[in-house]
């Protein structure tokens, strides 16, 4: 096991690394620099603020500073757009509030994704069946950026039941649509996977002789059937995670949360480079971390694979 | 010494009658997939998309960077769907007519998901296939790549390159095809595992065809069926893909237009009491993936038996 920990660590680290290199030369190959407005600046003054950013110094210097500046410290250096904040500023001011609703719609997406789920499994061909099928298949065809705009429609101008966009300091109300659009899709594949699955397990022989000795059905699917069902499910939390961190970028603009997606989007129209890359490095550092997890708690449940 | 006239003729007869009873796969997969009513459904509307997103433009009845400044503030009243204006669909909040637009996104649209269906189809196919088929290190090295490259999220990569190298088709096309083969190459990879250890390839190698000869001739052929199946499934989510880019405002450029560019407009518009500003380029969107994802399970269940 710690063999196998290792050897995925060995892969994620430069898997990081090139990351970061590969986002910094992006950067460094853009035509036109920064500070290059329509108003231009006189080369004094230039000469002055990249000296400053430390843009004079030849590119392997650059990169070298910037890389080591994200490896020990996190640094992601300053912002180009906004003057007086750092890259760290504004992710540590967006950052939590995407965490915060990023969290709870996995949450729902897999609560509620592995209830329906088995409830569809255990009672197949069933209302309930039917119900996590066409919601499966529904969901499918409206994305995020669909469904969001969809919510805002129904619950804030027809309804008035909820408040069309803010944060409010993570008030409920809030959350509920960001959260319902962040988690609707992936719910309804989680639902999906977990019945196949369920369906596939409870047909195999060791649920049979469970059943024939007479264990009561509620403790067959508890004790024996959930671990195997949830294999499938549990590598697909993999790019469940990527899809939802990609996503809040949509629930940020649509719902104004203030979280990182916005600032993100924000920095795309003003070439604000290195809030990007930051931001991307960010997200890609949790993407591979959370593989990782996965793929570590994958290789802990499943007694088959080898690792 | 020739056969006589009886007998040619009976052959021939035999000839034709092994033809008609002869059943390939492609004939079973097409036989199965006809049988299916919503895969063949969905793949006439499918049909009927394309020629809307192809043919349309000559039904439209104005050009679609064409601005009515009369509609100007008036777009909820005087912009509303109607025959007698020749707006079908309405007309946009600048005054365009709605019809020609919704005609240029699908097509764009469609455009995108082809492209990246097809560098899916090239690219990862005979990546996928060399490296399983030579296997050990190669095999090794260039699977390792393939994980290295997945688990970076690549739309925010995308999102970079779009800014830097500024925001265009061209750019918006390379970054699917960079993305939309790595999955392909995963699939065709496993499938081509199976296939080397078969009798005609180890027959191949041992007559001494050429290993690149091998892979073209003998594999990749063998793993069309299930490279199809995947190929469509891959469409929608390039066109779900390319809408989500759009709609954040980074893709296509106006005065070009797509799906998600439309949606994201319609959806700013909402409020002002043009709801088909919305609705139209919705519905579009909404069944075209719908089609695609009851073509591509048609083609599954069709091409893929073992799976029923």
């Amino acid at each position: 096991m710690t063999a196998y920990i290792i050897r995925r660590l060995a892969v994620a680290i430069p898997t990081l690394l090139i990351l970061v290199i590969l986002s910094f030369v992006l950067m460094y190959a853009a035509p036109g620099g920064p500070f290059n407005s329509e108003r231009p600046l006189p080369p004094a003054v230039l000469a002055n603020i990249e000296a400053k950013y430390g843009l004079d110094q030849p590119f392997w210097k650059q990169i070298v500073n910037y890389v080591v500046g994200v490896v020990t410290q996190f640094d992601f250096g300053p912002s180009f757009q906004y003057k007086d904040r750092s890259v760290n500023d504004i992710i540590a001011q967006g950052f939590p509030v995407t965490l915060t609703y990023g969290f709870w719609s996995f949450v729902v997406a897999v609560g509620v994704g592995v209830s329906l789920g088995v409830a569809a499994a255990i009672k197949q061909n069933s209302w309930l069946d039917y119900l996590a099928v066409g919601i499966s298949v529904g969901a499918q065809v409206l994305p995020n950026f669909v469904l969001a705009p969809l919510l805002v429609i129904v619950f804030t101008l027809w309804l008035d039941w909820l408040p069309g966009g803010g944060w409010n300091g993570g008030a409920w109300q809030n959350m509920v649509m960001p959260v319902i659009a962040l988690s609707t899709s992936y719910m309804a594949s989680i639902a999906r996977i977990t019945r196949s699955s369920m369906l596939e397990v409870l047909n195999t022989n060791f649920i049979r002789t469970a059943k024939a000795k007479g264990l009561p059905m509620r403790r067959v699917i508890w004790k024996h059937a959930l671990k195997p069902t949830m294999l499938p499910v549990i590598s697909y939390l993999g790019p469940a995670f990527v899809g939802m961190i990609t996503g809040s970028v949509v629930v940020d603009l649509i719902f104004s949360t203030g979280g990182i997606g916005q600032f993100f989007v924000n920095s795309a129209f003003n070439r604000d480079y290195s809030v990007i890359m930051g931001i991307t490095i960010l997200v890609g550092s949790l993407t591979i971390l959370f593989n990782l997890v996965v793929d570590i708690l994958y290789a802990w449940i499943d007694p088959k694979i080898r690792y | 010494m020739f056969p006589n006239k009886a007998t040619v003729e009976a052959l021939e007869d035999a000839a034709h009658m092994a033809e008609v009873q002869g059943r390939s796969l492609w004939g079973d997969a097409r036989e199965r997939f006809f049988k299916n009513r919503a895969a063949v459904v969905s793949l006439v509307v499918l049909i009927c998309i394309a020629a809307f997103g192809f043919l349309g433009e000559f039904v439209a009845q104005w050009e679609r960077d064409f601005v009515d400044f009369s509609l100007m503030g008036a777009n909820a009243t005087q912009g509303v769907p109607s025959f007698e204006t020749g707006h079908y669909f309405g007309t946009d909040a600048s005054g365009r007519d709605l019809f020609a637009r919704v005609v240029q996104g699908t097509r764009i649209s469609l455009m995108v998901g082809v492209v990246g269906a097809l560098v899916a189809v090239v690219v990862g196919t005979l990546y996928g296939a060399t490296a399983g088929y030579f296997g050990g290190r190669i095999d090794g090295i260039m699977m390792r790549t393939v994980d290295v490259l997945m688990s970076i999220p690549f739309m925010f990569v995308l999102i970079l390159m779009l800014v830097i190298f500024g925001r265009s088709l061209f750019m918006l096309f390379l970054g699917i095809g960079l993305i939309s083969w790595l999955d392909m190459a995963r699939i065709a990879r496993g499938q081509t595992l199976t296939i080397k250890n078969k009798e005609f390839v180890e027959v191949a190698f041992a007559t001494g065809v050429h290993p690149l000869k091998i892979i073209l001739r003998h594999i990749v052929p063998n793993l069309l069926g299930i490279v199809i199946v995947y190929a469509t499934l891959l469409v929608p989510s390039m066109i779900i893909f390319e809408s989500f880019i759009s709609f954040l405002g980074l893709g296509v450029q106006e005065p070009n237009t797509s799906l998600g560019a439309l949606i994201s407009e319609g959806n700013k518009n909402v409020g002002n009491g043009t709801p088909w500003q919305l609705a139209f380029p919705l519905f579009f969107f909404v069944i075209t993936i719908f089609a695609f994802f009851f073509v591509g399970d048609g083609l599954r269940d069709a091409l893929d038996p073992k799976d029923r």
